[in-house]
C-alpha cells in the first residue's frame, strides 16, 4: 500500500453546541487531486479548513478527531501552525492578492520564512509562477500591482503564492467558482499540470471539473462522508445510491 | 384608456418630492459655496492688503524674522516678518504628528488586531470621548501639568515650542487614532486569513499585510491631525509662550501663526498695517489647510490605484 501523506479520522467539528462534521474519515496517498464535492451546507469548506488549523481563528470552534501530516498529529499541542500551513498550503474561492506587486505577492511566504538572498527570492518567484502557468502573462512586468490583473490571473497569482512556500498538500476551496469559463479553464489546466508534484484536495461544485481533474472524489452532505471512490468509478458506477442522485443532479 | 394615459403624462407624487429634494440640497449647496468663497475673499482682500497697500514685499514678509507691525526698521520699512510663526508653527505641528503617529498606529493595533473587545469596549469610548473635550481644556491641562514638567525637566520657563507639541500631540492623538482604527478595520478579513494560510504570523500579518495594506489611510490620519494641530489656535496658545522669536531650541518660548493671531486681532485697528498684517498671516492658514486638503486628496487617489 502507497504512503499515506494525510489521515483524517473520526473527524469532528462544532460551531459553538453545533455539529457541523460528524465523523469524517478520509486519507489521501502523496500526489493527485481529490475532489470533494457535496450540496451547499455539506460541511466541505469546515472539512478543508480543518486540515491547515484556519478554525483556530475562530474561537466558538471545537476540532476532535485524529489528523495525522506524515504521521504527525496536527493538533498536537507543540505543532507549529506556522510552519504547519508552509506545508499545507491553502487557496481560497475569491482570489486574494495582497495589494502589493506581483513579485511581492509570490514573495510573501519566503520572506515570512526569513529568506532575504535576492537570487533566491528571484528564483522561487518565477519558478513558482512557471509552476502557476502565469509566468509568461507576467513575465515583464513583477513590479505592477497584483490588483491591476484579471479575476483568473490573480488566483494564479494566489496559487503560484501558495506555492512559493513549497508545501506538500494544497487545499483548494472552489478555486475557479469566482472565474469566467475561459479563466477557469486555465486554471484548471494549471492544477492538471501540478498533479504529479503535488496532493491536491479540491473542494468544487462543477461535476465536470471534479471529473475532468480529480484522480478520486469524496462526496459530502450534511457533515458526513457519504462515498470516496476513483473518480471515474464514482461518475460511472457509484456505490451509493445518493451519490448517484447527486451527481445527475436530483438534488442539492 | 384615458385614464392611465393621463395618469402616466401627469407628474407623479413621487416626481414632485424628487424634484423638491432636489432643489433643497442645491440651494444648500450654493449657500455653503457663497460661504466658502466669501471667506476667501475677505481673507485674501484683508491679507493681501498688507502687500498692495502697505507695500511690504512678500520676500520680507515670508522671511523677516522682526515681528513688531507698529514699528519700522532703519530703512523706514515696516518690520512684518512672519518667518518665526511660520516656522513655530510648522514645528509644533510637524513634532507633534511625530510623536502622535507610534502611538496612534500602535493603539489602533492593539484595538482591532490584538485585543478587539476590550478595544471595544474601553478604548474606542476613550478615544471618542477624548475627541470631544473642548481645546481649552487641554491647554489648561498644558499649563498646568506640561509646562511646570518642562521646566523641572529642562529648566528656563517651561513654555515654548516643545509644551506646545505635547499639548498638540495630546490633542491630535484620538483623531488620528480613530481614522487609524477606521482605515484598518477597513482591510479585508480575507487579507488577514491569506496571510495567516501562508503561514505567516500574527505579527508578520500585521505589519506585513495589514499595516501595509492600510498605509493610505494611515497617512491620510497623519495628514488631518497635522490640519488640527496647525490650526489650533487656544490651547497652543496657553503653552506656546508667545514670543514672536525664532525659536533656537525646543525649549524657547516662540510663537504660532494662530497664536499670534488670536492674540492681536482684537488689540488692531480695522485697516491699520497691523491689522492688514494679521490677515495675511490668517491667509497662510487658510492656504496651509488647502494644502493639507490637497495631500489628503493625493494620497486618497494613490490608494485607490
Ligand atoms: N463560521 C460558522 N459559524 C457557524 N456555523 C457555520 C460557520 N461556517 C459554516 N457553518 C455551518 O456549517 C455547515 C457547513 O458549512 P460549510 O461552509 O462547510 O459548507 P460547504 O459544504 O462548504 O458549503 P458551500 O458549498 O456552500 O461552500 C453549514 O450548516 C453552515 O451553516
Ligand atoms: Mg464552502
Amino acid at each position: 500500500m502507497a504512503e499515506k501523506i494525510l489521515v483524517t479520522e473520526n473527524v469532528r467539528l462544532y460551531y459553538g453546541e453545533k455539529e457541523a462534521l460528524h465523523g469524517i474519515n478520509l486519507d489521501y496517498r502523496k500526489y493527485g487531486i481529490t475532489a470533494l464535492i457535496g450540496p451547499s451546507g455539506s460541511g466541505k469548506s469546515t472539512y478543508l479548513r480543518a486540515l491547515n488549523r484556519m478554525h483556530d481563528l475562530t474561537d466558538y470552534v471545537t476540532v476532535t478527531g485524529t489528523f495525522l501530516l506524515n504521521g504527525e498529529d496536527i493538533y498536537a499541542p507543540n505543532m507549529d501552525t506556522v510552519q504547519l500551513r508552509k506545508q499545507i498550503g491553502m487557496v481560497f474561492q475569491q482570489p486574494m492578492p495582497f495589494p502589493f506587486s506581483i513579485y511581492d505577492n509570490v514573495a510573501f511566504g519566503l520572506r515570512t520564512d526569513g529568506v532575504k538572498d535576492k537570487a533566491i527570492l528571484d528564483e522561487k518567484v518565477e519558478s513558482s509562477l512557471k509552476a502557476a502557468a502565469i509566468w509568461d502573462e507576467v513575465k515583464d512586468d513583477l513590479h505592477k500591482s497584483a490588483l491591476s490583473l484579471s479575476g483568473g490571473q490573480q488566483q494564479r497569482i494566489s496559487i503560484a503564492r501558495a506555492l512559493a512556500t513549497s508545501p506538500e498538500i494544497l487545499l483548494l476551496d472552489e478555486p475557479t467558482s469566482a472565474l469566467d469559463p475561459v479563466s477557469a479553464n486555465l486554471v484548471e489546466n494549471t492544477l492538471i499540470q501540478l498533479r504529479e508534484q503535488y496532493t491536491m484536495i479540491i473542494v468544487t461544485h462543477s461535476m465536470s471539473q471534479a471529473s475532468r481533474i480529480s484522480d478520486r472524489t469524496a462526496f459530502f452532505n450534511q457533515g458526513k462522508l457519504i462515498e470516496v471512490n476513483d473518480t471515474k468509478k464514482m461518475f460511472l458506477n457509484p456505490d451509493q445510491q445518493m451519490t448517484q442522485d447527486y451527481i445527475s443532479g436530483r438534488f442539492g | 384608456m384615458d385614464e392611465i394615459q393621463e395618469a402616466l403624462t401627469k407628474t407623479s407624487k413621487a416626481t414632485k418630492k424628487d424634484r423638491f429634494g432636489r432643489s433643497v440640497s442645491l440651494l444648500a449647496l450654493i449657500l455653503i459655496l457663497a460661504v466658502v468663497i466669501s471667506i476667501f475673499w475677505f481673507v485674501a482682500s484683508k491679507g493681501l492688503a498688507t502687500f498692495f497697500k502697505n507695500h511690504v514685499s512678500l520676500w520680507s514678509f515670508l522671511t523677516g524674522t522682526k515681528w513688531a507691525p507698529g514699528q519700522v526698521d532703519a530703512h523706514g520699512k515696516p518690520l512684518v516678518g512672519a518667518a518665526p510663526m511660520i516656522v513655530g508653527s510648522f514645528l509644533v505641528t510637524f513634532l507633534s504628528a511625530l510623536i502622535a503617529t507610534p502611538f496612534a498606529v500602535g493603539t489602533a493595533v492593539f484595538m482591532t488586531e490584538i485585543s478587539p473587545k476590550r478595544g471595544a469596549k474601553i478604548l474606542q469610548p476613550v478615544t471618542e470621548l477624548l475627541v470631544g473635550i473642548p481645546s481649552v481644556v487641554y491647554g489648561f491641562v498644558g499649563l498646568t501639568v506640561v509646562v511646570p514638567a518642562m521646566r523641572h525637566l529642562f529648566g528656563g520657563s517651561g513654555f515654548g515650542v516643545l509644551a506646545g507639541s505635547m499639548v498638540l500631540f495630546v490633542m491630535i492623538l484620538p483623531t488620528v487614532t480613530s481614522m487609524t482604527v477606521d482605515t484598518l478595520r477597513a482591510v479585508p478579513k480575507r487579507y488577514r486569513e491569506a496571510a495567516l494560510a501562508l503561514g505567516a504570523t500574527r505579527w508578520q500579518m500585521i505589519y506585513k499585510v495589514i499595516l501595509r495594506a492600510a498605509t493610505p489611510g494611515i497617512l491620510t490620519a497623519i495628514v488631518f491631525g497635522m490640519a488640527r494641530a496647525f490650526g489650533e489656535a487656544l490651547a497652543v496658545q496657553m503653552v506656546v509662550g508667545n514670543a514672536a522669536l525664532m525659536p533656537h531650541n525646543l525649549m524657547s518660548p516662540s510663537a504660532t501663526l494662530t497664536s499670534i493671531l488670536t492674540q492681536g486681532i482684537g488689540n488692531t485697528v480695522m485697516g491699520s498695517l497691523e491689522n492688514n498684517a494679521l490677515w495675511s498671516l490668517a491667509l497662510i492658514l487658510l492656504l496651509m489647510s488647502l494644502v493639507f486638503n490637497l495631500v489628503i486628496r493625493a494620497i486618497g487617489k494613490k490608494g485607490a490605484m
